[in-house]
């Protein structure tokens, strides 16, 4: 059976705490998304115009190191949230997104949920509530992996 | 990174997963080195990373030459408390090697334990140690194994990212879990701390600890932590016991 949009958003911890009618609201801004093994989803230095809910399927979040080309600096995966620039000036990407597995996910027009944040402020409220406990997490484990503890004692 | 195999004595030498040996480099010194695999296997398996004087005479051993061998010592993993329960083995670089005996037990009476998970974390793909084996479990319907690296070329299919990240969609009863934890204390420390975030009680989290070991046997006091002995009363501890001494940075 087909689920439609609201219904499988209603699923996902980030509209946690959200009514029907906000859903249905941020719902229109939304709409699936399938990618093919080795599609982009955006690329480092894009205008950061959408984000994705990932339903099932895993993505490299990539940068271009000079020397070292491509590096993979985190996989998301089935569930997570996947974009961030979107929130803030000057809405550019920070990384590329690969699919590294065939990938499904809800992707939202990043101006359109925008717009609806700043109209309905308790809307963009519960979903920066939402969204930080995530941010905050992959915050953590970049320090984790910047800390390079898997790196020799003595260098 | 460099692997020892050391045919046993004619009367054995058994051992438990999660023991170490002194390895001892004739002229040179002794060092302590966890035992990777299983006490049934014909040999004694040690990973080496040479990192000073007595680890880099021992990496650079060549077969045949004579080794000294004092063991096994230290308190092993709790595979009898394992059985009849979930498992999960979390493993961080070079951590892997003293959990290997510890994988061999439960793959080889697979039967005694409910769920196996394990998390492998390493640097890069090109430094996991073990990474046949690794990929070999992977191929295991009744393990789930998971890897994960803190970068990776383009062509590495599985996780980036730390071992924590993958905690919450391990599929366990933490109800009944045990935990086997190995690696950078700093890695173990938010591992154990995730674990028990998931609902696992502490004195169910159990960590392998690494100190500089002198003696092996309580005497010299080089590997104190605390009021313990690594050599003697660990190097496994149970998190309950450990946890506020590993936290601080002065034991």
């Amino acid at each position: 059976m087909r689920r439609d949009i609201p219904d499988l958003l209603r699923s996902h911890d980030f509209t946690h705490g959200l009514d029907d009618d906000q859903l249905a609201f941020i719902a229109g801004c939304a709409r699936n998304f399938r990618f093919d093994q080795g599609d982009y989803l955006f690329r480092e230095g894009d205008a950061a115009d959408r984000f994705y809910l990932i339903r099932h399927g895993r993505v490299a979040l990539e940068m271009n190191i000079r020397g070292r080309g491509q590096v993979t600096v985190r996989t998301l995966q089935d569930d997570d949230i996947l974009g961030v620039s979107w929130l803030v000036p000057p809405h550019r990407s920070t990384f590329s997104a690969r699919a590294l597995t065939l990938t499904r996910a809800i992707g939202f027009d990043a101006v359109c949920l925008r717009g609806k944040c700043d109209a309905d402020h308790d809307l963009g409220y519960a979903l920066m509530m939402n969204f930080m406990p995530e941010l905050l997490g992959r915050l953590r484990s970049a320090r984790l992996q910047l800390a390079d503890v898997y790196g020799a004692p003595n260098g | 990174m460099h692997t020892l195999t050391i045919e046993k004595p004619a009367d054995g030498f058994a051992f438990r997963p999660g023991q170490f040996n002194m390895l001892y480099a004739f002229g040179i010194g002794e060092a302590a080195i966890s035992i990777s695999g299983h006490s049934d296997d014909p040999y004694l398996t040690h990973t080496i990373r040479a990192i000073g004087k007595v680890t880099e005479a021992l990496a650079a051993f060549e077969p045949g030459m004579p080794i000294g061998v004092r063991g096994p010592f230290g308190s092993p993993w709790p595979m009898d408390l394992c059985e009849g329960r979930d498992v999960l083995v979390v493993s961080g670089g070079l951590g892997v090697c003293p959990l290997r005996g510890a994988l061999r037990h439960l793959l080889r009476h697979r039967d005694r334990f409910r769920n196996v998970a394990c998390l492998v974390g390493g640097r890069a793909p090109a430094q996991l140690i073990y990474r046949q084996e690794l990929q070999e479990l992977e191929q295991r319907a009744d393990i789930q194994l998971e890897i994960t690296v803190d970068h990776a070329p383009p062509d590495w299919q599985r996780h980036v990212g730390v071992v924590t990240d993958l905690l919450p969609r391990i599929r366990i009863d933490p109800e009944t879990t045990i935990a086997l934890l190995c690696g950078p204390e700093v890695m173990m420390r938010f591992a154990a701390e995730g674990i028990e975030e998931l609902g696992v009680a502490p004195e169910r989290i159990f960590v392998s600890m690494e100190r500089n070991m002198k003696c092996a046997i309580g005497h010299c006091g080089r590997c104190q932590l605390g009021p313990n002995y690594v050599c003697k009363d660990g190097p496994i501890f149970t998190w309950q016991r450990i946890g506020r001494l590993v936290t601080r940075s002065e034991v």
